[in-house]
């Protein structure tokens, strides 16, 4: 019935995915906080890598004053982005700082202390008349801002929206379904700022050059919905642009789950979107693109939910990128229990963080502190009784249990004959298993070893090349040798001298021969080396110190003789 | 009957001939099947297997039944690999113990340039000329350590690799014991 209401009142047909889940939304925590601006942090830390591709190379040096917005770091290839200054300051260090990244690790930070005074340095041009630009010069506009996906994957955007001139875009699609447990940042986006959404999408129209635009949002977010449509109206959009509810359901914020909702089709496996026409953008980057292209303005900042019961004043916050988590924390009023879990990012797609002092990134949307009661350790897992479960549920239509399996059995070749790349890791399988399989976790080891083989297969057979070459160079310069050595005894078999059986020795006697030659020629003519006679002390000395200089030298020749 | 039996037997002949022909005409240098085990090991060349290098092992492997857990570099998924592409069982390793990656580092105060170390990579991941100061290319050592005993005054030491976002990898989920248990 539900379904249907949505389809009479939008004149839409709605698609189902395979499998989903409904789980508690949790939503109700922070999806009434209005956004707050955050403070501005003591220290900013800006990693180099927040996005997918290459880390990007710093343009500063320690000691440097850097302004509001200013570039600091510089993309490196293609696929990459830049990083701004998100504050003004001193750059303080550019070193190893733990970033937030399900390992723990550190990575190269810059790192910046603020002034507090939050001066701009020199922005870009405003481009209001984007549609009198090429949308090259717009993209480049969208590059030099560093924005890229923010729905958590932080792919390059200027990338994601050229698709090459092959394919055929003909829909763009924005995300708003937020669909994943707690997290209320894009609600509140949405509900405040539908305008500069709409800003975005307009631009993204222009320079797609696509026929219609949907903006998908889950039907828990009326609110969000209702904004949207009341910008629409007021906008000239209205033609080509859709606001479309969408049922609740886990994970229908899924790039391939929301196309095929909004429009049926399925992305194939291994493939993007635009090979079937169609771009997907969160709104949150919709909005991140209207700032670069109308105001010059580098993602410098975004919207970060604070929730969880272990939070005592669940919040959203407005917060410059670099702020560290623990400073966030603070204004949130602090952890209720010391016993929280720390999330970054959902529950279902998060990880854990151990180091709240990690700091915000461009793809961060939540920290989540869990209270034990929410989120308990989960029971020791028991084995797979084979009940498909886990297959009814995954939206990617997988085979979860065969992909354990193999995963399990550390056969990365089969597992990948189960699509184990086609799994989004969004959790549905692991949460219905009912032997409490920790089954994600082992798609994710599956996943990084099966690269890390990748490369460390490609390492040896680069190894193999260069020791081939080392071989074949050293039999080069053996068969050299030996031809010489064939040449000299030739040579001196010709002279007819009798140490022919040894040509060194021969060559050396030779020699030795000459020099005698020349000695006894010079003797005749009575020339005699004048400079060993009379010597004083100090010349013998030195004469001494030389011959013990040299005799290492010769040891060694002699050594390389043999 | 009479022409069933010649014809089998011309034909026999025919291909008999054909056959023999083709094995000398179509010779391959080397061992197929050696050269694919060989493709799985990790070319460190550290002969820590017992033979002076990656191609020997395989081709021990292959002729002479060689046991498959010996390449210590290559560890677990190496034998894997190997007894999935052979069909043999899979067994422990020699060393349970995987190493951690490592690449060796000269000590430049120290080095006294006699080019020993260069001659014992097998990789040419060292640079440097008589009497000159010698270091290790990072990008293109293989952590082998061939080079660590040659150096006469012991100045090359083996750095472990420096774990990197990069290159981090999710553990194997070690919970399954319990599973296992139960
Ligand atoms: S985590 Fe992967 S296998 Fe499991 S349900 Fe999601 S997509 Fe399917
Ligand atoms: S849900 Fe769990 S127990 Fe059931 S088939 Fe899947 S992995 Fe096995
Ligand atoms: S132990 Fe492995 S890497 Fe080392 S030589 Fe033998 S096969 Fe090659
Ligand atoms: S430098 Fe030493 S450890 Fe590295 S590959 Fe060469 S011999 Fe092996
Ligand atoms: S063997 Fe040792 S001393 Fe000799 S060149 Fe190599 S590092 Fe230097």
């Amino acid at each position: 019935m539900h379904s249907a209401r949505i389809r009479t009142q939008l004149r839409r047909p709605l698609w189902r995915f395979h499998g989903g889940l409904h789980i508690p939304d949790e939503k109700g925590l922070s999806r009434n906080a209005c956004i707050q601006d955050a403070k501005l942090p003591k220290q900013l830390i800006l990693p180099l890598q927040q996005h997918i591709g290459a880390a990007a190379k710093p343009l500063v040096q320690v000691g440097e004053q850097v302004y509001t917005g200013q570039k600091i770091a510089e993309a490196q290839g293609y696929v990459s982005a830049p990083v701004h200054a998100s504050s003004s300051g001193t750059v303080v260090a550019i070193e190893k700082h733990p970033i937030p990244h399900p390992s723990g690790l550190s990575a190269p930070c810059i790192c910046i202390e603020t002034d507090g005074k939050d001066t701009w340095g020199e922005r870009p041009p405003e481009l209001l008349d984007y549609r009198n630009l090429d949308p090259s010069e717009i993209r480049a506009r969208i590059r030099w801002a560093g924005v890229v996906g923010m729905g958590g994957a932080a792919f390059p955007t200027s990338v994601k929206l050229n698709p090459g001139s092959d394919q055929n875009i003909h829909t763009l699609i924005v995300n708003g379904a937020e669909c994943e447990p707690y997290i209320t940042c894009d609600d509140r986006l949405m509900r405040e700022q539908a305008g500069r959404i709409l800003q975005g999408v307009r631009i993204l129209r222009y320079l797609l050059d696509v026929k219609r635009c949907l903006i998908g949002v889950e039907d828990n977010k009326p609110e969000a919905l209702e904004a949207l449509r009341l910008a629409l109206a007021e906008s000239d959009l209205k033609g080509h642009t859709e606001i479309v509810s969408i049922p609740t359901l886990y994970p229908s914020g899924g790039e391939k789950q929301l196309i095929k909702i909004l429009t049926g089709k399925e992305v194939p496996s291994h493939g993007i979107p635009a090979q079937i026409g169609i771009v997907c953008q969160n709104v949150g980057t919709v909005a991140a693109i209207a700032d670069a292209v109308l105001e010059g303005k580098p993602l410098i900042s975004r919207i970060v939910t604070l929730t969880g019961r272990g939070i005592a004043q669940p919040q959203n916050f407005s917060v410059r990128i670099g702020t560290p988590f623990s400073d966030l924390l603070e204004q949130a009023g602090g952890l209720r229990s010391e016993g929280a879990k720390l999330i970054i990012g959902g529950p279902m797609m998060g990880f854990v963080i151990q180091d709240p002092r990690v700091p915000v990134t461009k793809a961060t949307n939540c920290l989540l502190a869990l209270t034990p009661e929410e989120s308990p350790d989960p029971d020791p897992p028991r084995p797979c009784i084979r009940c498909g479960a886990c297959m009814a549920v995954c939206p990617m239509n997988l085979l979860p249990q065969q992909l354990y399996w193999y995963a399990r059995a550390k056969d990365l070749d089969k597992v990948q004959d189960y699509h184990l790349f086609d799994c989004i890791e969004c959790g549905c399988c692991a949460l219905v298993c009912p032997s409490h399989i920790p089954l994600v976790h082992y798609y994710r080891y599956a996943k990084t070893e099966s690269w890390a083989r990748e490369q460390e297969k490609r390492k040896a057979e680069h190894a193999r090349r260069r020791h081939e070459a080392k071989e074949a160079r050293l039999a080069k310069l053996e068969a050299e040798r030996k031809a010489k050595l064939r040449k000299k005894k030739a040579a001196l078999a010709k002279q007819g001298t009798g140490a022919a059986e040894d040509p060194k020795k021969a060559a050396i006697e030779a020699a030795k021969r000459r020099v005698a030659e020349k000695k006894a020629a010079r003797a005749k003519q009575g020339v005699v080396p004048k400079n060993t006679r009379n010597l004083n002390p100090a010349q013998q000395r030195q004469i001494e110190a030389a011959e013990a200089r040299r005799q290492p030298m010769r040891s060694e020749t002699q050594r390389e003789r043999e | 009957m009479l022409v069933a039996i010649l014809a089998i037997t011309a034909l026999a002949t025919v291909f008999g001939l054909l056959l023999g022909y083709s094995a000398q005409r179509f010779h391959v240098e080397g061992d197929p099947i050696a050269d694919q085990v060989e493709a799985l090991l990790p070319q460190t060349q550290c002969g820590q297997c017992g033979y002076p290098g990656c191609k020997p092992y395989a081709e021990a492997i292959v002729k002479e039944d060689e046991a498959i857990n010996k390449c210590v570099p290559g560890g677990e998924a190496t034998m894997l690999a190997i007894a999935d592409l052979l069909g043999r069982e899979p067994m422990a390793l020699a060393e349970d113990a995987e190493k951690p990656k490592a690449v060796a580092v000269i000590d430049e105060q120290e080095c006294i340039g006699c080019t020993l170390c260069l001659q014992a990579c097998p990789v040419d991941a060292i640079v440097g000329a008589a009497k000159q100061l010698h270091s290790v290319i990072a990008s293109e050592c293989t952590g082998c350590e061939l080079c660590l005993k040659p150096c006469p005054v012991e100045c090359i030491h083996m750095v472990p690799i420096e774990e990197e976002v990069t290159h981090w990898k999710w553990p194997y989920p070690v919970r399954e014991s319990l599973a296992d248990a139960a």
